[in-house]
């Protein structure tokens, strides 16, 4: 329940589009967005999580991926990476 | 110390069969080391030094090869599913779900990461962190780069018979793609293996064409149409008119009939603005100048036959190398000749002799290209022999503003479509040459060698920053210019305005002049014509038209002085 109102709090914020959680796997777990969209963001973004992490990782071993903010010209991809699971929030900035 | 091995064999054993066997190794010599001789030596450096096991060359150079690469798009399918779900079978994923929800790590890890979106998520309505701070309302003063131009990708004719690259034209939309026209414009050079095709290039691969065009005859000119970016109309080496849509393949949709199309080369075709899109005309040698529709190909819709003396005569027809139309004066058009005239006709006119407007007596040899100003519609650059000339359309005695004779010849020339003072030319020698006539006028300002062989064909992208231009050899060369030479500067539609105006002024005033003169002369010979009662030789050697400009020179000085003489004893009397 509460992962439903954390959910639902996120959708409701200015210009959100969608929000996929993925496991680490890259399988999408929960998804606002139809199943094609959210099979290509969950097979793309995992790919590019794990070479942003592996990337921070080796310039300084005990630093670690704490978030990734993709802008892009029509939106805006953040991703919260956890040891598990990611949550892939796509946002229009409004302004 | 001296080490010597001694083979004998007699004299009598030579030729004997040689009769191997094994035998333990003996010991000839030992030398033991001598540790005294270390002092005459001392350790080298330490080096590194790399060994290859190839031949060593004085001079050498490598290229890589040519990688062809291709980008194709990934299909996406989901993976990562755990053995035992099927991810087609809706049940089982929806399974798979729930029971990652219902898990303790997935509900703690996605409120901590819920958090922290969150902030971000507001933290981006709140601020646009990526805006533009320091609003640039125009673009800080000129930096004063000098002009350059560099070149991007050349693309070269695939087949093994270069041919020349006669037309060149533009996609119209956003310029992605350029068509290039090649034949072998040398009289009977073709030979029976040269390739007829003509190509579309995609200016990011010049690897390899993007379509190739099939016609029956190389072609000569290429035009895309500029309201419909697929089709294209070609005029081939043989006259006839073909009809391409790019998105049905390299054979024409459509050709004219031999019958009835040019019987020379069509040097240039160009699309006209009509309510289908789909009207063209074409120029050839031959001295006609037709009107096409490509829907129906078989027959000319229009036909004008070159004739000076506007009586529509085949035989003293001008044959045409270059064709201009502006879309601005639908109804007028300008064809630049083989023989040096620039006509400039008028195709609603009602009789054959209205047709043809006006001439202007231009170059010395065919004027290879003609184009009105982008911006000043009644200024025309046109460019044959050893210059380029621009003109003003209502003096029809001399080009206005003309270069100084080049060193070689001038094949082919634009305007900019962004700038309108400036354009630019191709040589024989392989120079593009830029002018920008507001800066300065006896000199091209950036003059580059773009290749060894001749370059015959020019054309600017319609962004202004890109050049194409082909060469003899088949090589169509792609430049960028510099900022400079391709944005609009402050002032200079009113500056050239101003320019043209000056020198059309000086033109007519000199025209005006030559007129005078004309008048008077004749006045004069009608007078002593009546004078003599007809006995005026019409045929007069040059040597008798000298003389007689002499005595009419000698004649005006001497009244002029005389009249001057009476002025000054009527002044000092007055005195």
């Amino acid at each position: 329940m509460l992962v439903e109102e954390t959910l639902k709090r996120i959708q409701s914020q200015n210009g959100v589009q969608g929000i996929i959680i993925i496991n680490s796997e890259g399988i999408p777990i929960k998804t606002t967005l139809d199943n094609a969209s959210t099979v290509q963001y969950a097979g793309l973004i995992h790919q590019l999580v794990m070479k942003a992490r592996s990337t921070v990782r080796d310039i300084d071993p005990q630093n670690d991926l704490t978030f990734l903010r993709i802008r892009s010209k029509k939106n805006e991809i953040m991703i919260a990476p956890d040891k598990d699971y990611f949550l892939i929030v796509i946002q229009n900035p409004s302004d | 110390m001296e080490i010597v091995h001694v083979y004998t064999k007699l004299h009598s054993e030579f030729g004997r069969q040689c009769l191997f066997s094994d035998r333990p190794a003996e010991l000839l010599v030992d030398v033991p080391a001598d540790q005294s001789l270390a002092s005459q030596f001392t350790q080298r450096t330490r080096r590194d030094q790399s060994l290859q096991a190839s031949r060593d060359m004085s001079e050498h150079r490598v290229n890589t090869k040519r990688f062809e690469s291709e980008s194709c798009g990934l299909n996406h399918e989901e993976g990562g599913w755990p053995k035992d779900v099927n991810h087609q079978v809706m049940e089982q994923t929806i399974r798979f779900r729930k029971k990652v929800e219902k898990d303790e790590s997935y509900i703690n890890s996605i409120l901590q990461l819920g958090s922290v979106m969150e902030h971000c998520i507001r933290q981006n309505n709140a601020v646009d962190i990526y805006q533009d701070c320091f609003e640039d309302g125009e673009m800080p003063e000129e930096h004063q780069e000098p002009p350059s131009a560099k070149t991007i990708n050349v693309f070269r004719d695939p087949n093994e018979l270069k041919r020349t690259v006669t037309g060149l034209s533009w996609h119209p939309d956003g310029g992605e793609k350029l068509a290039a026209a090649y034949s072998c414009l040398e009289f009977q050079k073709t030979s029976r293996d040269m390739s007829l095709d003509s190509y579309i290039w995609d200016i990011e691969n010049p690897n390899r064409p993007e379509l190739s065009l099939k016609p029956a005859s190389p072609l000569v000119c290429l035009e895309y149409n500029p309201k419909d970016c697929h089709s294209l109309v070609g005029g081939s080496y043989n006259g006839q008119i073909a009809y391409w849509d790019s998105r049905r393949g390299s054979q024409p949709v459509e050709t004219s009939s031999v019958e009835h199309s040019h019987r020379d080369p069509v040097y240039k075709i160009i699309w006209l603005q009509s309510k289908t899109g789909t009207d063209t005309f074409s120029a050839s040698t031959d001295g006609q100048v037709l009107w096409w529709d490509v829907r129906k190909l078989s027959e000319p819709t229009e036909r004008l036959v070159l004739d000076p003396s506007r009586e529509g005569n085949p035989e003293r027809a001008l044959g045409a190398i270059s064709l201009d139309f502006e879309s601005t004066m639908p109804t007028k058009f300008m064809v630049g000749t083989e023989q040096g005239l620039v006509v400039s006709c008028n195709r609603k006119a009602k009789t054959p002799t209205e047709k043809v407007v006006c001439t202007y007596d231009g170059h010395q040899g065919p004027v290879y290209a003609l184009q009105r100003n982008p911006f000043f519609p009644k200024n025309f650059l046109t460019v044959g022999d050893w210059t380029a000339r621009i003109w003003s359309e209502d003096i029809k005695e001399s080009s206005i503003m003309w270069t100084k004779y080049q060193m070689s010849y001038l094949m082919d020339a634009c305007w900019s479509p962004v700038r309108p003072s400036v354009f630019f030319t191709v040589k024989m020698d392989g120079v593009l040459d830029m002018w920008d006539i507001l800066f300065k006028q006896n000199d091209p300002t950036l003059s580059l060698k773009v290749c060894d062989e001749a370059l015959y064909s020019l054309r600017l992208q319609d962004n202004g920053r890109l050049v194409a231009c082909g060469s003899q050899q088949g090589e169509a060369t792609l430049l960028e210019i510099s900022s400079g030479l391709s944005t609009l500067q402050k002032n200079e539609k009113s500056l050239l305005a101003a320019m043209f105006e000056r020198e059309t002024k000086r033109e007519k005033i000199l025209e005006a002049r030559q007129r005078e003169i004309r008048l008077k002369e004749r006045s004069r010979s009608e007078q002593s014509r009546s004078e003599d009662g007809g006995r005026e030789d019409i045929d007069q050697s040059p040597l008798q038209l000298m003389a007689r400009a002499e005595e009419d020179f000698y004649v005006l000085t001497e009244t002029e002085k005389k009249g001057k003489e009476r002025e000054d004893q009527d002044l000092s009397s007055e005195l």
